[in-house]
């Protein structure tokens, strides 16, 4: 297996305002399917086209945002070694219980220059819906809403990026696919722990600990068409789209769940090797980079973070 | 479209990048779009639409409202009580009065973060 240590990004907790509209929104709309809720009120959810237990975790909170994202590691054994690695280059690391959240093994968690709480896991249970795998159907159970196969990604907006870049590339063997540079420095990096043109995100802002967006994967273009029809005919709050980002060259939208964190869905991007070199924007085509048909930046870009 | 840069002043408003290649209105997008020209006459802060962000936060100074859910790192509930809520998450019960109390300063922001309950964005 070519694929060693931190494989894919595994979960996210994202805090809402009301439990009851966010789960009609990510699953109705969005189109993923409700596993279980905690005893303490959490919501676990989950793509049919996804394996593992659940990839989204809503919390009930007073503030909209992001608690914590969660990356998948090959081998138990991997966790002990990047705790050593956390540790070593300075970093406080805690240990979270087998069964702190359903069907998911020991985690290992720290907190990043950027502010956000970075967590690691090795275990999860299969659940259902799940892609079948023996003369394996297209589906089992047809797509509905939006058809996300799955939580792709996230971008995060915090200080200190250049700390965070050296730190997934060091100590957690991310790659930066692509960077944006400003003449006052660093502005945004797009990092893979795969192939896939980058499963985590960062934009150099002064609050600490900001969601920007969560991300999931569509099929297509026409399934990027499909979910704005449903934006709109379900009166969602839509930020931009469809579009298409120059970086990582997804086709997109973004819009907001009921309590304005800002979701995007995607189709498309390039294939990342390791040994591809980082490919950079400047301040002069920033806006292609961002969004390639408007060629610039929406107000919204860079401001609006829960 | 790398080489030489040339300072672009929009008199009363800021400063824009401009290059030799480049119309000088494409520098001013750009550079509203990274909010480097103020006092313009852009449209209303407008962010998510449903109480999260807090960029579209008004000060209701007549008028009766209902409100859903709002995020308290914008608005507290003592706040919310005085009439500072998010446009987005009222609605109106009468004719209503209210001013932008638009959150432009970031480092306020972070300031009333920090003040609220640590343990509600803090996990675990
Ligand atoms: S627009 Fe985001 S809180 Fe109103
Ligand atoms: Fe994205």
């Amino acid at each position: 297996m070519a694929m060693t240590g931190v494989l894919r990004p595994g979960f996210i907790q994202v805090r809402v305002l009301d439990m009851p509209a966010a789960v009609e929104h990510y699953t109705r709309r969005v189109g993923l399917h409700q596993v279980t809720e905690g005893a303490d009120g959490r919501v676990y959810l989950k793509s049919a086209e996804e394996f593992d237990h659940h990839s989204i975790i809503l919390r009930r909170a007073e503030q909209a945002g992001v608690d914590f994202i969660a990356f998948k590691v090959a081998a138990d054994s991997d966790l002990d070694s990047f705790e050593k690695r956390v540790k070593d280059y300075g970093y406080a690391v805690d240990h979270v219980a087998a069964g702190e959240q359903p069907g998911v093994g020991r985690r290992i968690g720290f907190t990043i220059a950027s502010g956000h709480r970075i967590e690691l896991f090795a275990q999860a249970e299969l659940s259902d819906p799940k892609p079948p795998i023996h003369n394996p159907d297209i589906w089992n159970l047809e797509p509905h809403g939006m058809a996300a196969r799955r939580f792709d990604h996230a971008l995060f907006y915090g200080p200190e990026i250049e700390k965070v870049l050296d730190f997934f590339t060091t100590v957690l063997d991310f790659k930066c696919a692509e960077r944006v540079d400003m003449p006052d420095g660093l502005l945004a990096i797009w990092l893979t722990a795969g192939m896939k043109a980058h499963d985590i995100a960062f934009v150099k802002h002064p609050e600490p600990g900001k969601l920007h967006h969560l991300s999931f994967d569509l099929e297509n273009w026409q399934a990027v068409g499909h979910a704005a029809d449903i934006i709109t005919r379900y009166d969602i709050s839509i930020d931009i789209g469809p579009t298409r980002h120059g970086i990582t060259r997804g086709q997109t939208i973004y819009f907001f769940d009921p309590s304005g964190n800002r979701n995007e869905v995607f189709a498309g991007g390039y294939t990342y090797y390791p040994d591809l070199p980082t490919r950079t924007w400047d301040e002069t085509q920033i806006g292609k980079g961002i969004f390639y048909y408007e060629r610039q930046l929406n107000p919204a870009f860079l401001s609006v973070v829960t | 479209m790398a080489g030489e840069k040339f300072t672009i002043t929009l008199e009363g408003h800021g400063l824009a990048s401009g290059f030799p290649h480049e119309r000088v209105l494409v520098a001013l997008e750009r550079a509203q779009g990274f909010g480097q020209l103020k006092d313009l006459p852009l449209k209303l802060p407008v962010g998510c639409r449903r109480g999260g962000c807090g960029v579209c936060r008004v000060r209701v100074t007549q008028g009766d409202f209902h409100a859903d859910p709002m995020s308290r790192a914008h608005v507290s509930a003592e706040e919310e009580a005085s009439g500072l809520v998010l446009a987005c998450c009222i609605y109106p019960r009468s004719a209503l009065s209210m001013r932008l109390e638009t959150p432009v300063v970031i480092k306020e922001k972070c300031r009333k973060a920090a003040q609220l309950s640590e343990e509600e964005t803090s996990w675990p």
